[in-house]
């Protein structure tokens, strides 16, 4: 009865994650596969296009139920949702599209099918009905097959981009081995930083802590827009560096707006979330340990090595997995300091979302990503186990 | 007590805003920047004046996807929104906007009706309207001998006679037209050719030329500081911004008007704006030809109206004569394209890729 | 290897180490000083290292404190950080208390669900709740609430991690002794474990506040022209052009994150000597 009680409270906050952030997820994955603008808009179009096999133009009968759905469209304005639909299909259709339903009343061709040629010979071809055709389909693989850089050809076969469009495993890739960098820079600087906190004195420890703890309580606005005041070409660094001689005036290093940029300032950025575990680790392993290795004869290395590291594992998996999870859906640093070779699959994502509009295509990149990030939780709490997450 | 309810009230009228804007007023989002500032000095004052309605002035980077949302969701704040050329078709495509049937756009200061005094294309289903903007290559001239400045297009893609890094937009919009210009592709058949598959390549093949000294810039600001900076010795521009450094900041840069493209930005009404009326008027006092060479003396962009043209005098702080910068304006010479809304409304998705993918290749 | 040759790996381990210090807290301290720049550049002029007066100004904090539009973003900040942070705070406060419980019901799963909010990536989080809150009967995106919900929805996992802590140290036998003393469950909450583990509470208040305080993406996505916040409008100005009273607010927000950081210790080293045995 106790624990039942108990358990009642925790359902606020159990109701509020599910509302504000799985059911969101849930919309988002739904958004990524079922767009059903077009088939609601052209509903009779879509049933007459299902009959047709795609080896010849449609019937003349499809021109005018078309051209009747279009000019409907045309009244509620929403024949430019259905062009800019189809003209991801098929690049260049949203203006054929867009001025059929304005110009067709205008036209005296003697039958429909003319009349719509007449508009753009394009409505003579078999490639914009077999957009159409697609558009038509509310449940679409589009959006995933375009985020690895592939397409679904007229036939219903399954096709890579034509290399000068495939943009996207590039950038996942790209991520990927970003975030391999980067949790590696951390390890390697935040290991011995970790190991100076946890057994210093007492006093050096404190201060030590705090140095660790000033930059991690900072907005990370605040650190990144540091990192571009001191790497730009008139900046902190680079001024530095000509005052010693190393460059020279007119030849500045370019170490923003590039992958320098990012893997630095991601790395500055993430180090602290690096040190805190390993940090909470070491303290508790007891510091005889290596005395009594040195003690059998071990030199100091094969102390270390043999001893402390095992015994510092559980802190390096727990920051190593908490650092690549952050740095794989980074947006704000590398949006800043990257640049365009600095970019990261989380910039398209925002790109797709704000500029572009094709928000089934960020949809299907941000699923794609969200798989990979819960692979890894699941990881994550099998072997460190999400309930010992420690803060600072 | 009282001022504990108070405290309470404020707070939930804040929570339920967004639609609770004082009567008389409504919001106009822009660009900001120094055009935003030459339209507060060229107009918003002078209707502010007029009409005792306040103008919420706003900024926004052009992206349409928060009035897709608010639009989508029944909630929209906006009222008058600044938008370039293809951005304003696509919003009126897609149901964003208001069209302008409704508006009675004045006549010109003797007579000419309205549709007559605008440019060619400048008034369309959704948009009216305001200036012509240039986005041209400009040089610091320091970095080149005073016998060898640059003076074509295609001296931008020369690296062996004119060396030094290059600033470049990072979108393939104009730049891809500046690359076809100086590829040798006459004005006039420049989209013709981008719609092929050659003409594509080639315009890459053009930026291939340089890539390596391409420094890409995303916002309208950096250009002039890469130049200030001497981070590039020529870069891709705004004619706007270089001529605000040029004149306010006494930068000694150079515009090399040969090969620039020109596009118009206007006004636009927000669908279910929430102060239609005010919104209407706004776009109507802002569209007489004085308003159009109001902003035009505060910052060097061409008004789309002839009469509004004609009207331009002096920059309102230096004195400068203001005419010899409109980017429209026939003296000064060189190749001119016109930018092509319905271009880049059907390609641009498409060609954004091409460009990521080459920057990635 | 003899013993010198241990010391000179050892002295260059410790090289190493203090460069990754350097590295990590010497940025924050080069922002400092060059807020206080008179020249709008972003860089030590010669004049500001021999320590001229003439090359300091406080023009840039003037620019700030003179800008409707930093105040609107500070205003922001607050708002949304409190409102986040009240309900992140109760929800998982409460939430932290049944958990505490050993029975409890697939405790495991209920504990990967709520802490899940701090490892989606931030990006996902934003994309989601933009398409989501922008359906058409929901309604809320550009509005304060979305985002409040959002930020709380972010903060709550850190309050669940503190009182979580805490409560481990709680001792059980005092809300026994409480019962049988004749309390009832909501005056022992109150009067007994409120108190004990009201450091664990505002601590996790804190990075609650701090996460709202610090976030970005949801609002860059999200909030409409009125919701700017703090970090919002530091990005435009990053983005648009940088100007030095950009450095201005970044040395106020170090400075505040100092005395966040400060409270938390303070109140960490308080919680650490009530568990003391006495």
């Amino acid at each position: 009865m106790g624990a039942f009680k108990a358990s009642w409270l925790a359902l606020p906050l159990v109701g509020f994650v599910i509302v504000t952030l799985l059911v969101p997820i849930f919309s988002l994955i739904r958004l990524s596969v079922y767009d059903s603008t077009v088939a609601d808009a052209l509903p009779k179009t879509a049933e007459a296009l299902k009959e047709w096999t795609g080896n010849e133009l449609p019937p003349i009968a499809t021109y005018e139920i078309l051209g009747e759905e279009l000019t409907a469209a045309q009244q509620t304005r929403e024949v430019g949702r259905i062009a800019s639909r189809v003209n991801r299909i098929l690049s260049g259709s949203r203006s054929t599209i867009s001025k059929t339903p304005r110009r067709l009343a205008r036209t005296d061709a003697p039958d429909v099918r003319a009349a719509f040629i007449s508009i753009d010979e394009d409505w003579g071809e078999l490639a914009i009905w077999n957009a159409l055709k697609q558009a038509t389909d509310t449940f679409t693989s589009r959006n995933f097959l375009q985020a690895i850089d592939h397409r679904l050809m007229p036939d219903g076969s399954i096709a890579p981009m034509p290399e000068s469009q495939q943009v996207y495993v590039t950038l996942f890739i790209r991520t990927l081995g970003v975030s391999v960098a980067v949790t590696l820079l951390c390890f390697l600087i935040g290991y011995p930083m970790a190991y100076a906190m946890a057994h210093a004195s007492p006093g050096w420890g404190r201060l030590l802590l705090v140095l660790v703890l000033i930059p991690f309580w900072t907005s990370l606005l605040v650190r990144t827009t540091s990192w571009i005041v001191i790497l730009q070409q008139q900046g902190v660094l680079n001024d530095i560096f000509v005052f010693l001689g190393l460059v020279a005036d007119d030849n500045r290093l370019t170490m923003v707006h590039n992958m320098t940029g990012t893997l630095v300032a991601m790395t500055q950025v993430l180090l602290p979330f690096m040190i805190l575990p390993l940090y909470s680790v070491m303290t508790n392993i007891p510091r005889d340990l290596t005395k009594a290795a040195s003690s059998l004869g071990a030199n100091p290395f094969q102390a270390f090595m043999r001893v402390y590291f095992p015994n510092s594992l559980p802190g390096v998996a727990a920051g190593g997995l908490l650092v690549f999870i952050l740095s794989i859906g980074y947006y704000i640093t590398p949006a800043l300091v990257g640049g365009s070779k600095g970019q990261l699959i989380s910039n398209l994502i925002a790109y797709h979302l704000q500029t572009s509009l094709n928000w089934g295509l960020a949809a299907a990149l941000s699923v794609i990503l969200l798989v990979g990030v819960f692979v890894l939780y699941v990881v994550y709490d099998r072997f460190v186990g999400i309930d010992r997450m420690k803060l600072g | 007590m009282r001022t504990h309810l108070t405290g309470v009230l404020y707070f939930s009228a804040l929570l339920l805003s967004s639609a609770t804007i004082a009567e008389e007023s409504l919001t106009v989002v822009s660009f900001g920047g120094s055009y935003a500032k030459a339209c507060v000095e060229g107009y918003h004052k002078a209707f502010e004046e007029a009409t005792g309605i306040k103008v919420n002035l706003e900024d926004y980077n052009g992206e349409l996807s928060q009035l897709r949302a608010q639009v989508e969701a029944g909630s929209v704040t906006w009222d008058v929104v600044d938008a370039e050329g293809p951005q304003v078709a696509i919003a009126c495509d897609e149901g964003l906007i208001e069209t302008i049937d409704a508006l009675n756009l004045p006549p010109s200061p003797d007579g000419v009706p309205a549709e007559e005094d605008f440019a060619p294309g400048t008034l369309t289903e959704c948009g009216v309207g305001m200036v012509y903007y240039a986005t041209m290559v400009a040089y610091h001239p320091d970095e080149f001998p005073p016998d060898k400045q640059p003076t074509k297009v295609e001296d931008f893609f020369d690296l062996e006679n004119f060396p030094g890094r290059r600033g470049v937009h990072r979108s393939p919009q104009s730049v891809m037209e500046i690359a076809l210009m100086a590829s040798g592709v006459a004005v006039e058949d420049v989209y013709d050719v981008l719609d092929t598959e050659e003409g594509i390549e080639r315009a890459f093949g053009m930026l291939e030329r340089i890539k390596d000294e391409i420094v890409w810039w995303e916002a309208g600001a950096q250009p002039p500081q890469m130049l200030a900076d001497r981070e590039v010795s020529m870069t891709i521009a705004w004619n706007g911004r270089i001529f605000n450094a040029q004149m306010l900041e006494n930068q000694p840069f150079k515009i090399l008007w040969d090969g620039r493209v020109v596009d118009s930005g206007g006004m636009v009404i927000a669908a279910d704006a929430p102060n239609l009326e005010n919104a209407r008027k706004f776009i109507e006092f802002g569209a007489r030809a004085e308003s159009q060479a109001g902003v035009a003396s505060h910052i060097a962009y061409s008004p789309v109206r002839k009469s509004g043209f004609d009207l331009v005098g002096n920059h309102a702080i230096t004195g400068e004569p203001m005419k010899p910068h409109l980017p429209t304006n026939p003296a000064l010479g060189g190749r001119q394209l016109t930018l092509s809304t319905e271009f880049w409304l059907d390609r641009r998705d498409e060609l954004i890729e091409r460009l990521a993918a080459w920057l990635n290749r | 290897m003899n013993t010198l040759g241990w010391r000179t790996v050892k002295g260059l381990v410790g090289i190493f180490t203090a460069f990754g210090f350097l590295f990590l807290i010497g940025p924050l301290f080069v922002i400092v000083p060059l807020s206080f720049n008179a020249e709008p550049y972003f860089t030590f002029r010669p004049e500001m290292l021999m320590l001229d007066p003439d090359a300091f100004s406080l023009r840039w904090y003037e620019n700030l404190f003179n800008d409707e539009e930093w105040h609107r973003a500070l205003f922001n900040s607050f708002f949304i950080g409190i409102c986040a942070t009240i309900l992140a705070t109760t929800l998982g406060t409460l939430a932290a208390i049944s958990l505490n419980n050993r029975n409890f019901p697939a405790r495991r799963t209920v504990m990967a669900l709520l802490i899940s909010p701090m490892v989606t990536p931030i990006v996902i989080v934003g994309v989601s709740v933009f398409f989501f809150y922008s359906q058409p009967l929901i309604g809320l995106s550009q509005s304060y609430i979305g985002i409040i919900l959002s930020h709380a929805m972010l903060g709550a996992p850190f309050v669940v991690i503190t009182v979580t802590a805490t409560l481990a140290g709680f001792n059980q036998t005092l809300m026994h002794a409480a019962s049988s003393l004749g309390a009832n469950a909501w005056t022992r909450f109150r009067r007994i474990q409120l108190p004990l583990i009201s450091p664990g509470v505002i601590t996790g208040g804190l990075f609650a506040f701090a996460t709202s305080f610090d976030e970005v993406v949801v609002v860059l996505f999200m909030g409409g022209l009125e919701q700017r916040t703090l970090p919002r409008q530091m990005w435009s100005g990053i983005r648009e052009e940088i100007n030095p009273t950009i450095l201005a607010v970044a040395t106020l927000l170090i400075i505040f994150a100092v005395l966040v950081l400060f409270t938390v210790e303070w109140l960490r080293a308080r919680t650490a000597k009530q568990l003391q045995p006495q």
